[in-house]
């Protein structure tokens, strides 16, 4: 067994709006990532990813707010700290973070290399900055990025090829997590294969020890990361592995996500879509039993009321439903073997399907 | 509209102002209820008189008296005749009369006059006073001795037949009377400008006046400003090169330049608060214009004006259902601000001596004119000033907490 | 061929509702020039379900308000229902306008937030001359065209836009459709800013709109994969150029152009392995 690289125990933080009204957008997470590993987490907008991803930091300014739990790094417990030591002792050494638009975070009037500088000055004040462009170069260089663009500005510089600069400079000083919150979602495709290229190439060369990737998109996911991990409503529902998670979902919304899947490739066109009705719940006044019932076709009486533990189910595998196992593979079986051999009319209120010819 | 409205009289800055501007308004039309009569109307003969309670002389001595025996009546008598010089100069013939003076307090009547009781004689001849100065300290000595001792006024007329003057009445230094029952009180809060004015009689009107002035030039360049930012912002094309251009040309030249040129060429005679406002308007509009012209244009590529325009609705409708609706809130606030500079405008406009014409309304830049004419800033009379300064001061404030209050309720950060 | 799918039809064949020939559109700016769409020929049958997938920057939206008529063409000619397109007047725009319809990618700033929804919906009962209509056939009306879209027309009426979900709006955007039901129906993006899971019902609700009602669907979309599998056609853009077009399963299985090639293998897929050698 290798070394937990990040350990997150009952994570729960809180957003505080204008109102002063509490959001509880990430309640009680608790996940595990080995040395080498990474995990995806998918989920719809507002399920509480983002919000996962900056309370991972343990950096923390209003109006998101810390309310309990653990996040150790490495054997090292960063929840509670100080948000200055946060910033000094753990951002860019120990986590380091990429949101979407990161690639427009460059000061337009500075060259690349200076970033680095700022970088590695801000951890260790007596280094050399000949030092620093020698090192700079040599991470370039084995990253595969051109090394004219250390001495480029920013605006010189394509999307993509920003968005991977700016990973370059984040990752400088080899932090042991990495946290990636839809990092190629604004590139286009071409852009986007390279980012997770090199990601992929950081991870193997052991410049990052783990990753967390977050995106809505799912064939993405599926083709980067190890495991996968399906939020709703500020809570995890179910993970597994990617492979496990895309073809054999056990939780009825993860089940629902992965039906949605649409990639240009044979086979598509056969694909049954289905979609969920309603909408996510008010985290200002979360339902008191599992979050998911309001929406969910199997949901019984007794799940709109009961709180749903997070449940071991195979090795690696957990979720939060209160329906067992086999029995939702039994469901979903029939299911698939009516669809399979009696096209239904779309019900006028709820899963509609995608029907009919001339 | 009712959630709106709501919405922003739960902003505290906004509630603060409104309260301010109300509060003045209501004044402005409650005031002249109580103290009727016109503003402009010159009471006093001198200028500027003190702000207090003015009790008739004449008929104080026809008032029933009281006798009061105060132990400290005489010694504040002699406190309040006691000039600030001749405190220093008592102080001086002790120095040179040799007499120690260590941790005397000339503010300290009482311990003053003990001392030059004690000590004064008009014969020692302290050495390098003149002749001149002694015979001062002898008229100080006797005139602080007569109000010591006890002391009668006699008030005569003369006798239209002999000449001889008959005796009305004696005033002692015991009499009383009551003010309540003096004939002739007046009370004038802030005094009386240069020209013998009730001050707050005429800052009341002042403020009223300058309110309408902002109000109107606020109302002219909204609405110039408003309608060509819609039209440039819209239309586009060569509408807007044409309105682009007669704003720059307008912002190129300095606002106030302009405002003082036209007001100049206008005349003393024909400026009246009206058009003293409309010119303000004039001059001011530019900026509304640009603002609105900039936000219109990123509304005009929003999906539900392209929709409107699907649905075949022509120009007019669109840019009062899908565009005017969005940009209300920024105009309103663009509004008070006008407002706000509108009154300002006037208050230098007047300063200069270009304001509205002096006979007809007083105006507060017109106050401030006066004020500066009769030098009441280097007289010391700071009632002709200070308060109209104040209401300027406090109008323009009211608007401007309005204003931000406001943006803080449409224009929203997450991050307070 | 089992029928919980969409399924594909050949309609080279049926009249051509929307032709394109050297359509043009550029954009100066100082003196540079932007070649937004560079004569573009296309031809979009009756009945047919087409998607024209590019990339930002391809071009496409530029093309679509072209196809609009909301921004006029530098060159080329757009013909519809077989004749020249005439929007000289701004009659004849509007008589153009109840041939062609739009839904736009953000449901959130495609209604006037100052304007109930019963305003959306009467206005397209007038715009089909049901202005005299009596109020019970119009309630009558909107609450066929709720139910349409799976809305529940009482529940809506009196209430504001923004008090719906995105979800909500973008149905209540294709309710307007089914009032209108225009020839052509342009979505531009409609589910790219809607989640996973309720893209389903605006889909199946095109689809309804097209074998329902036999609207043409031009349907502009980024993510190849979601225009394979709603598309009978499928055109390519790129830098203002239809780089391929024809049958979806003929240009996503079999492409024949470089970019639609590079395309399609950068989509990460999940039964094809997805080959992170082809970029450097």
């Amino acid at each position: 067994m290798s070394k937990t690289m990040l350990e997150v125990k009952g994570l729960t933080t809180k957003y505080v709006t204008r109102f002063h009204e509490d959001v509880y957008a990430v309640d009680h997470v608790s996940l595990k990532i080995e040395q080498g590993k990474s995990l995806g987490i998918a989920g719809e907008s507002g399920c509480g990813k983002s919000t996962l991803a900056l309370s991972l930091m343990g950096y923390y300014f209003p109006p998101l707010h810390y309310m309990s739990g653990d996040i150790i790094v490495d054997g090292k417990n960063i929840s509670g700290m100080d948000p200055d030591d946060v910033r000094k002792n753990v951002l860019g050494t120990e986590i380091a973070y990429i949101p979407q638009a990161a690639m427009n975070a460059l000061n337009p009037t500075r060259k690349i290399h200076k970033f680095i500088e700022d970088v590695i000055l801000a951890h260790d004040p007596k280094a050399n900055k000949k030092d620093i462009y020698e090192m700079a170069k040599g991470r370039f260089a084995e990253l595969g990025l051109p090394l004219e663009a250390l001495d480029k500005h920013a605006v010189e510089l394509s999307g993509g090829m920003k968005q991977r600069v700016v990973i370059a400079i984040s990752t400088i000083l080899k932090p042991k997590v990495l946290i990636a919150d839809e990092p190629s979602s604004a590139l286009d495709v071409t852009s986007q294969k390279m980012v997770i290229k090199m990601l992929r190439d950081m991870m193997d060369r052991g410049f990052i020890q783990a990753m967390i990737f977050i995106t809505h998109e799912l064939p993405l996911l599926y083709n980067v990361t190890d495991d996968i991990m399906v939020m709703y409503a500020g809570q995890i529902v179910e993970r597994g592995s990617a492979k496990q998670m895309v073809f054999d979902p056990v939780h009825p919304y993860s089940r629902g996500l992965m039906n949605s899947i649409l990639v240009p490739e044979e086979g598509t066109r056969d694909v049954k879509l289905t979609a969920i009705p309603g909408t996510p719940p008010n985290l200002k006044r979360p339902p008191a039993g599992c979050r998911f019932a309001e929406r969910c076709r199997y949901a019984q009486p007794a799940c709109r009321y009961n709180q749903m533990p997070i449940i071991d189910f195979e090795d690696g595998r957990t979720y939060r439903c209160g329906i067992s196992v086999p029995e939702l593979r039994e469901i979903y079986r029939k299911e698939d073997e009516a669809n399979a051999a009696q096209p239904t009319e779309a019900p006028t209120d709820g899963p509609v399907r995608l029907t009919k010819g001339v | 509209m009712k959630n709106t409205l709501r919405q922003v009289f739960h902003s505290s800055k906004f509630v603060v102002g409104f309260v301010i501007f109300v509060a003045i308004l209501v004044t402005m039309f409650v005031y002249p209820l109580i103290n009727p009569g016109n503003p402009l109307e010159m009471i006093g003969v001198g200028t500027f008189a003190r702000p207090g309670t003015y009790v008739s002389l004449y008929d104080a001595t026809k008032t029933p008296t009281e006798t009061f025996r105060l132990a400290d009546a005489d010694d504040k008598r002699l406190a309040s005749q006691l000039s600030a010089e001749d405190r220093v100069a008592m102080v001086e013939w002790f120095t040179a009369a040799g007499i120690d003076v260590e941790g005397l307090d000339i503010s300290d009547t009482d311990a003053l006059l003990d001392m030059w009781r004690a000590n004064y004689d008009a014969s020692v001849k302290p050495k390098g006073m003149t002749n001149a100065k002694r015979n001062y300290y002898k008229r100080l000595n006797s005139a602080i001795e007569q109000v010591s001792a006890a002391d009668t006024l006699i008030i005569t007329d003369k006798d239209a037949e002999t000449g001889e003057l008959v005796e009305q009445g004696r005033v002692t230094k015991t009499d009383y009377v009551n003010v309540g029952q003096v004939t002739n009180v007046k009370t004038l809060p802030l005094g009386t400008d240069n020209f013998g004015r009730d001050v707050l009689k005429e800052l009341v009107s002042a403020a009223g006046t300058s309110i309408v002035i902002g109000l109107l030039a606020g109302l002219v360049a909204t609405l110039i400003g408003l309608t060509l930012g819609l039209l440039s912002g819209y239309v586009g094309g060569f509408v807007d090169d044409i309105i682009v251009f007669i704003t720059n040309l307008f912002t190129v030249i300095p606002g106030f330049v302009l405002l003082i040129l036209i007001s100049y060429s206008i005349g003393q005679e024909q400026r009246g608060a009206a058009v003293v406002a409309l010119v303000i308007g004039l001059t001011s509009w530019t900026w509304t214009c640009r603002s609105v012209r900039s936000q219109v244009i990123s509304l005009r590529n929003r999906d539900h004006v392209n929709l409107s325009k699907l649905s075949g609705h022509s120009l007019v409708r669109i840019i009062l259902t899908d565009i005017l609706p969005y940009i209300a809130s920024y105009v309103v606030m663009a509004f008070i601000l006008q407002v706000s500079s509108g009154i300002l405008a006037e208050a230098q406009l007047s300063l200069l001596g270009l304001g509205p014409k002096t006979t007809e309304v007083p105006t507060l830049g017109l106050m401030m004119n006066w004020a500066m004419l009769y030098s009441a800033h280097t007289n010391g009379s700071w009632w002709a000033y200070f308060p109209v300064i104040l209401t300027i001061t406090l109008i323009s404030f009211s608007l401007n907490l309005m204003n931000t209050g406001l943006d803080q309720v449409f224009n929203p950060t997450l991050r307070d | 061929m089992s029928e919980t799918k969409a399924i594909r039809r050949d309609l080279t064949n049926a009249p051509s509702c929307l032709k394109g020939e050297g359509v043009t559109r550029y954009f100066h700016t100082g003196k540079i020039t932007t070649k937004a769409v560079d004569h573009v020929d296309f031809d979009f049958h009756e009945g047919e379900l087409v998607s024209i997938v590019g990339e930002s920057g391809s071009g496409k939206t530029t093309l679509s308000k072209m196809l609009l008529g909301l921004l006029k063409e530098t060159d080329g000619k757009i013909y519809f229902q077989g004749k020249p397109r005439d929007i000289s007047s701004r009659a004849k725009l509007k008589e153009y306008w109840s041939g062609i319809q739009a839904i736009f990618q953000d449901p959130f700033s495609s209604f006037n937030t100052f304007n109930k929804i019963d305003t959306v919906l009467l206005d397209c009962i007038n715009m089909r001359g049901g202005k005299h209509l009596p109020m019970e056939k119009k309630t009558e009306m909107m609450t066929e065209a709720c139910s349409f879209v799976n809305l529940k027309f009482a529940e809506l009426t009196n209430k504001y836009p923004f008090e719906l979900s995105g979800g909500q709006m973008q149905r209540l955007m294709i309710a307007r459709i089914f009032l209108l039901k225009p020839k052509i129906l342009l979505a531009d993006e409609p589910t790219s800013m809607i989640d996973a899971c309720s893209r389903a019902t605006i889909l199946d609700m095109l689809l309804q709109l097209r074998d329902e009602i036999g609207m043409t669907v031009i349907f502009i979309t980024h993510d190849i994969g979601l225009a394979y599998y709603i598309s009978d056609s499928i055109y390519i853009m790129e830098h203002g150029k239809f780089v391929e077009s024809g049958p979806a399963d003929e240009v996503i299985l079999n492409p024949q152009a470089p970019y639609t090639k590079r395309l399609i293998s950068d989509v990460p897929k999940i039964h094809e392995p997805w080959d992170l050698s082809t970029v450097g």
